[in-house]
């Protein structure tokens, strides 16, 4: 059975199609596993019984012309599922059983995959350890007490520990890449407007985008495929021709130009990570393409953009928790009284300091000083890119200034904690995809990762980079089953 | 620039987040060296710059004025805390 657990999705979906396996088989080993893997925490809401029943009809009646025939999955709990609860890692929404469903996750079972459960994250993914979720904090399949990163820790945890094939997270400032990278596996955030946004509990409208996490490149352009489609629920959502991105996979590049950005160099950076970045340089130089270096001015302003514009997007959007129309409320003796206490009561502390934060910044009198100055900025840090991919393809850089960290270690420091989303956060800002690959370890043999970022509709550029690189640098995770009962 | 307790009171109110003393001075804390951080921007000259206000810049696109759901009003309230099975209950209002 544990054979089943280390395949890839391409395996798997290879097995079930020649019939040498079959849903049950495959759905019952991750059902298996995941129940002697309590200690991660990585599942919020299992729906194990159901997802064996639906195993068991897809083996009555397959359809092996789906892209995920049978395959059990685990999401993020950020995505509505329809009559599966949805938490988005907070309290205040501990009750909720969405009546419909996201597109993303539709699109997934509209290809034959069945939903293994709903996967812890931090409270409304703000947050770059899962940490700050209502559930309790994940560990990470690396080692014990590690964070797995964040917001997408549960998820990152599921696909590294092996307790899903493949899984979806959603990323807003580093969210999919910062895990990825912090427990070995690859992660890819699309272009915004690639991916439907509709029933995805809302965190910063102009940044958020769900994206595929898997164990290789050629697994997350698979599932890329499945989940981005034009959707006329989503007013920001774009139709622009989709590729067969894991069919067009191609490890040559050769003549490709990849900018190494000057500016992600940044002080007290450790040397391991320098280190990476010069063989990931040789990397792709192996691979037969060139690199230049390129400039991007305005990166050091990315972060306290963010940091502006994020907080104040999330005040608008969770202003719906109100206590009144879904969700926790609590007693108050007049209206704005239960107003208050619920709010005070279901957030947690940090989605509160990012309200806070949010609220201040547009507040009457701070309006111009922050936000827009924010917007301002915004577009140089866009224009910087858009004067780059003047002279190069794409662009390298590490995911992460640092390897993951232990459980405890930031937490009362707010802002060492959002320092480590700064070579993430720009990628965001300019709405571009960028996908974070597992590179080498440290000397702690914690894996380190290396962010690939695209122009705008250009994933299948990015993949192919990927995947060249995959196949050079020959990542090994080290997993020691460490936590199994 | 230093945000003190009484901003914090005033957009604890604003945010509807009741917040007690102990967590206020918590708050006012975090928020000054998030604030620290933030100002950085002030670096910038930014008088000739557009504000980037949609990352798609692209316009919304027109669709007809059509009711899709329909007969709904169930699920909307599936998930209330409190209502009388045709609307919300709150707190009283109205004396």
């Amino acid at each position: 059975m544990s054979d089943i657990t280390k395949k890839s999705l391409t395996e798997l979906v290879e097995n079930i199609k020649n019939k040498k396996l079959s849903s049950t088989d495959v759905t019952k080993a991750f059902i298996d596993r995941s129940e002697k893997s309590e200690k991660l925490n990585t599942y919020i809401t299992n729906d194990f019984t159901s997802a064996l029943d639906k195993a068991k009809k897809f083996d009555q009646k397959p359809n092996f012309n789906l892209k995920l025939p049978g395959i059990p999955m685990a999401v993020k709990d950020l995505f509505c599922t329809k009559n599966i609860k949805t938490t988005a890692g907070s309290k205040i929404l501990n009750n909720f059983v969405p009546t419909y469903e996201s597109t993303v996750t539709e699109n997934i079972w509209n290809e034959g995959a069945i939903l293994l459960g709903k996967l812890n994250c931090d409270e409304f993914a703000m947050g770059s350890s899962n940490e700050t979720s209502f559930f309790g904090n994940v560990q990470s399949p690396i080692d014990k007490n590690l964070v797995p990163g964040g917001s997408s820790g549960g998820s990152a945890s599921a696909v590294a520990g092996q307790l899903t094939p493949v899984t979806i997270g959603t990323d807003t400032g580093g969210s999919i890449r910062q895990p990825a990278s912090f427990t070995g596996i690859v992660g890819l955030k699309p272009t915004y407007g690639s991916c439907s946004r509709y029933g995805i509990v809302a965190f910063a409208s102009s940044l958020d985008q769900a994206g595929p996490m898997a164990q290789n490149v050629k697994d997350c352009a698979l599932l890329y495929e499945v989940i981005s489609s034009y959707d006329p629920k989503d007013s920001t959502s774009i139709d622009f021709k989709r590729n067969h991105y894991s069919k067009e996979l191609t490890n040559n590049i050769k003549g490709k130009k990849i900018g190494i950005p000057k500016e992600y160099r940044v002080d007290g950076m450790p040397k391991e990570i320098e280190d990476l970045w010069q063989k990931g340089i040789q990397y792709i130089k192996d691979c037969g393409a060139e690199t230049i270096d390129i400039s991007l001015p305005n990166t050091s302003y990315a972060l306290p953009t963010y940091y502006i514009v994020a907080p104040a997007e999330a005040s608008s959007n969770l202003a719906r928790y109100d206590g009144v129309k879904y969700g926790f409320r609590a007693k108050g003796e007049n209206l704005i009284d239960m107003y208050e206490k619920t709010r005070s009561e279901g957030f947690g502390a940090e989605v509160q300091r990012r309200i806070m934060i949010g609220t201040y910044v547009l507040s009457s009198g701070y309006y111009d000083a922050y936000y827009l100055k924010a917007q301002k900025v915004r577009k140089l840090i866009k224009n910087d890119f858009d004067e780059a991919y003047k002279k190069v393809d794409a662009i390298l850089t590490p995911s992460t200034p640092s390897s993951a960290f232990k459980i405890g270690e930031k937490t009362n420091d707010p802002v060492s904690m959002y320092l480590n989303d700064i070579f993430t956060v720009p990628v965001n800002l300019a709405g571009l995809p960028g996908i974070s690959i597992p590179a080498g370890h440290d000397s702690k043999g914690y894996p380190l990762g290396l962010q690939i970022i695209g122009k705008a509709f250009d994933e299948q550029n990015i993949l192919n980079i990927a995947y060249a690189m995959e196949e050079k640098i020959n990542f090994k995770n080290k997993i020691t089953d460490w936590w199994i009962k | 620039m230093s945000i003190d307790l009484k901003t914090i009171k005033h957009i604890s109110k604003l945010a509807r987040i009741s917040v007690d003393e102990q967590r206020a001075e918590k708050l006012a804390g975090d928020l000054n060296s998030i604030f620290e951080f933030i100002e950085k921007l002030n670096e910038l000259k930014t008088d000739n710059v557009e504000p980037l206000t949609s990352i798609a810049e692209t316009t919304l696109k027109l669709r007809s004025d059509e009711v899709k759901s329909k007969n709904i009003r169930e699920q909307i309230i599936k998930n209330s805390p409190q209502d009388n099975e045709d609307y919300f209950v709150v707190p009283k209002v109205i004396e």
